[in-house]
């Protein structure tokens, strides 16, 4: 029981940490390196930033409901995410593209590696982080 | 059947936590370990920023460094002592709000220390339709009117200038007052050399990486970091350098 406890505890931590560290990702190529944002990038943010404050409302002291308030904006931000990697892999036309004006969310301003951008870092983040609360969710003692 | 077993479960569940609550023994330490991921991450945040910053700021003056031909500014419109040894080089947008509050500051210092500062206006167009007005500031200039004009232009800029888009039809009646012959004026705002003029203009700003507006370069060199008390102390160390 403790031990599920503990184990559950972390693994909303982690989704914390992750959720934290994108967030500070996010305002620093926006803030610092001064990427302007695409339209999908302000809707993935939204369902981003919530999650750093949140989360940690569920931490202390541990109350597993808030996986249940967490995963909707996680899988929401998922599925933005899915669609831009598409986007920027030309997999969808450009016809389909919901942004118009600003940066074009088919851009791509950073790269490294040859592949790693920032519209796949963001859903990695969001698979990592569902990936977790849904194991939470199994492990938590309700 | 089993989801509800499961939905009433937390009813009971909720108080049962209380009593394990109290020996935390075996827990890790939780705010702790919360605590110190905080501060990690700030600190993290803060260190990229500035050392990212600073690696900008570098670039961004030998960048300039490489590119002064593009400061050359002898087609600008150009104010003060043409012997003044301390040279502002100002990249604006007519339609820019801080460039429009940056205006009377840098005129300003100018007045403070007269004869010793030269101001070069250069124009660049990163707002929707600003052509129209930068081509009316080159027109008004072959009138000999270029400050009155740029100044009745920034004191009614919210009027034509809407939502960073520039009103073509509205900039013609912030004119009123200037006194320009607004018949030539139309004619001229057509002309090749004005065309030729914003073009340069924008190509050097290119060069030099102007992104932005108002952007200034004193003596040849850029702001470490854009703000008017960066630009005043720039202009005060080149004044105490050239007048000691």
């Amino acid at each position: 029981m403790e031990r599920s406890s503990d184990s559950a505890w972390m693994l909303v931590f982690g989704c914390w940490a992750i959720a934290s560290v994108s967030t500070l990702g996010a305002l620093f190529f926006s803030e610092i390196m001064e990427l302007p944002p695409c339209v999908l990038c302000w809707y993935q943010r939204i369902f981003m930033f919530p999650l750093v404050l949140i989360l940690p409302l569920g931490l202390f002291p541990y109350d597993a409901k808030v996986i249940r308030y967490a995963l909707p904006l996680a899988l929401v931000g998922w599925v933005i995410s899915i669609f831009q990697v598409l986007l920027v892999a030309g997999l969808i036309p450009e016809g389909l593209k919901p942004c118009s004006q600003g940066v074009a969310c088919s851009e791509v301003q950073i790269q490294w590696l040859g592949f790693v951008n920032i519209p796949l870092l963001s859903f990695i983040a969001f698979s990592v982080m569902n990936a977790l609360l849904f194991v939470a969710r199994k492990r938590s003692p309700t | 059947m089993s989801r509800k077993s499961k939905r009433n479960q937390p009813i009971s569940a909720s108080q049962e936590p209380q009593v394990p609550e109290a020996p935390p023994a075996s827990r890790v330490n939780r705010s702790g370990i919360f605590v110190g991921a905080v501060i990690v991450l700030l600190l993290v945040f803060a260190g990229a920023a500035l050392f990212y910053k600073g690696e900008k700021a570098q670039t961004a003056q030998t960048t300039v460094a490489k590119n002064q031909p593009a400061l050359a500014s002898e087609q600008s419109p150009t104010f003060g002592n043409p012997d003044a040894k301390v040279h502002i080089v100002e990249f604006f947008d007519p339609a820019c709000e801080t460039c429009a509050a940056f205006f009377p500051h840098v005129k300003n210092m100018m007045l403070a220390n007269p004869d010793k500062i030269r101001l070069s206006l250069r124009h660049v167009t990163f707002h929707k339709g600003s052509e129209h007005a930068v081509k009316v500031l080159e027109a008004a200039r072959s009138q000999g009117k270029y400050l009155p004009t740029l100044e009745a232009l920034y004191a009614s800029q919210e009027q034509w200038a809407v939502n960073h888009e520039v009103r073509a039809d509205l900039v013609w009646s912030a004119l009123g007052r200037v006194g320009l012959d607004l018949e030539r004026l139309r004619k001229d705002i057509g002309g090749a050399d004005i065309a030729q003029r914003m073009e340069r203009d924008m190509a050097d700003a290119r060069a030099l990486g102007v992104t932005k507006t108002p952007e200034f370069f004193v003596n040849g060199r850029p702001l470490p970091k854009f703000g008017l008390e960066e630009l005043q102390s720039l202009v005060k160390a080149e004044l105490r350098g050239a007048y000691p």
